[in-house]
């Protein structure tokens, strides 16, 4: 900070007295910064106050108010629905680390140019292309019902399971996207350096590229995992007793939609950690390569 | 015999011949300046010799084995070749002493408990001992080149390539570097180094190359090539170079 300023006698770390037009400066300054949040404050409470007003005004209020924001009914549905959301925390948590594995192999897999690797890459390419194209909820049906349907020896038939396989195939292809390009974006001078010092092909994406790329996918990467966390919920169609399906059976029986609101709660208390400790990850990334260089 | 032999090489980038029939011998223990306007080749015959870009004609020779004939295990010969690039391309996630132990453990085989005290003796030599365990962008860019060069010796190689080693350097940071290519001659490593430091080129060659358009126009001691050089685009060349 003051290391550029020469060898004689340093200005005192600390401005002692300021001056008149940096005074000035600071209270005009000051000023700004109030008149600022006041437009701010005022604006977004008029926004909210609209949004609220509307929705009361609303001809079919007193309706949605007791079916939709029951208090009763939502400290009913709560224990079930919770109940229920443990097991999309799990599915969640099972299908993550196969999602992980299964994108890395495929992003691998398409930068390898070893001739004898040729099948397998094409595959690669086919199974990116498909599954990313295939709507989520579509791929839960297929192998969810078609995959029981095939009566194999073997084959599972735990709608769970089956759930979890379809919730990795479709987010194997788009995290496999994620790492492919964060190879991608490491130059090839890295590579270069590498095979110079006689690392082969392989060692270098080891030891090399993919470190730094997988450094450099994270905060895309944890954005993926908060889309996971909501489509956990698409393997209700299959019957799993997950929140949306508990909300579902306590709506029914009570005939009020309350307890879809406390699934949609339990949903954003679970994502909203996660956004803010993506942010956290990226700002501490972004702070620490800063950090370096200075 | 020369240790390298480089026999009509031609190279084509996108339909342009960036090398067009370079030959060149480089004894051992001898230091081969390559110079010569941006764009005239310097840069792609290094990359050539360190077989990082393929060839589309002629060939080179190590020990007199040829190593851009087909089925040749580069790795095998890049073992042997050390190389050093402009813009250091040291590894970012790694500390100075991962970078240099790297390849002499995952390569070389070297334990890893020795290559670290092998790299901690290079870097003592080459004044980078406090480096050891900082990350590159730690580091100033001196520092950095140094450490690559570091990088390149820990796999002891029988020749080094030196692509513009000082050319992203700021001007202070260049003679720290430059002294280091000094101590490796004495030492009696074998180099070619590509460069626009002239003074330097004079000062360290036993051999200057003069490229131009991807032709080898011109050779000679740096006494002939800067003093009485012959061929008039030459001469051309270090007139608008003097300042160097």
């Amino acid at each position: 900070m003051a290391g550029r300023l020469g060898r004689g006698a340093r200005p005192p770390v600390k401005n002692p007295a300021k001056s008149e037009r940096q005074l000035a400066r600071e209270a005009q300054r000051r000023r700004k910064t109030a008149r600022s949040r006041a437009i701010a404050g005022i604006s977004s409470i008029a926004a909210l106050a609209l949004v609220i007003s509307g929705l009361i005004a609303s001809p079919g209020w007193p309706r949605v108010r007791e079916t939709f924001f029951s208090w009763s009914e939502l400290t009913a549905s709560l224990p079930q629905v919770l109940a229920g959301f443990w097991s999309n925390v799990s599915i969640f948590l099972i299908a993550e680390p196969i999602i992980l594995v299964v994108g890395l192999a495929i992003a691998v897999t398409r930068s390898v140019e070893t001739p004898a690797f040729f099948p397998l890459r094409a595959l690669a390419v086919v199974y990116t292309d498909v599954f990313r194209g295939i709507p989520t909820i579509l791929l839960v049906f297929l192998i969810g019902f078609g995959v029981p349907a095939l009566d194999l020896q073997g084959a599972p038939r735990s709608p769970m399971i089956l759930g979890v396989a379809a919730l990795v195939l479709s987010y194997g292809a788009y995290v496999a996207e994620v790492f492919r390009a964060g190879i991608e974006s490491i130059h090839p001078s890295q590579l270069a350096a590498a095979r110079s010092l006689g690392l082969s092909r392989a060692q270098a994406m080891r030891h090399v590229i993919l470190p730094q790329a997988v450094r450099r996918v994270i905060p895309p990467l944890l954005n993926d995992f908060a889309s996971l966390q909501k489509d956990t919920a698409l393997v209700s169609v299959l019957g799993v007793v997950e929140a949306l399906r508990q909300a579902q059976i306590h709506s029914a029986g009570a005939f009020n939609y309350t307890p879809y609101l406390a699934a949609a709660l339990l949903f954003v208390l679970l994502t909203v950690p996660m956004a803010r400790f993506t942010d956290w990850v990226a700002a501490g990334a972004e702070g620490r390569r800063a950090a370096r260089e200075r | 015999m020369p240790l390298l032999r480089v026999e009509s090489l031609w190279k084509t980038y996108r339909g342009r011949s960036v090398l067009r029939g370079i030959d060149l011998d480089v004894d051992p223990h001898e230091v081969v300046c390559l110079i010569g306007a941006s764009g005239s080749g310097k840069s792609t015959l290094l990359r050539c010799i360190d077989l990082l870009d393929q060839i589309d004609d002629g060939a080179v020779f190590l020990d007199g084995v040829e190593i851009t004939a087909v089925g040749v295990d580069e790795d095998e010969v890049r073992k042997k070749i050390g190389m050093v690039f402009q813009s250091y391309n040291l590894f970012p996630h790694m500390t100075v002493l991962e970078n240099i132990t790297l390849a002499p453990v995952k390569v070389h085989k070297t334990r890893k408990s020795e290559a670290i005290v092998q790299a901690r003796e290079l870097l003592d030599r080459f004044g980078l001992a406090d480096k050891a365990g900082e990350y590159p962008d730690h580091l100033s860019g001196g520092q950095q080149q140094r450490a690559a060069i570091v990088r390149a010796l820990a796999c002891r190689p029988e020749v080094m390539l030196l692509d513009e080693v000082t050319s992203a350097l700021d001007p202070e940071l260049v003679a720290e570097v430059q002294e280091i290519v000094r101590e490796l001659k004495q030492q009696g490593m074998t180099m070619i180094l590509a460069t626009h430091e002239m003074s330097f080129a004079r000062d360290i060659a036993d051999t200057v190359c003069f490229l131009h358009d991807g032709v080898l126009l011109e050779r000679g001691s740096p006494e002939q090539i800067f003093t009485s050089p012959t061929e008039p685009r030459t001469r051309e060349f270090l007139a608008g170079s003097v300042l160097r």
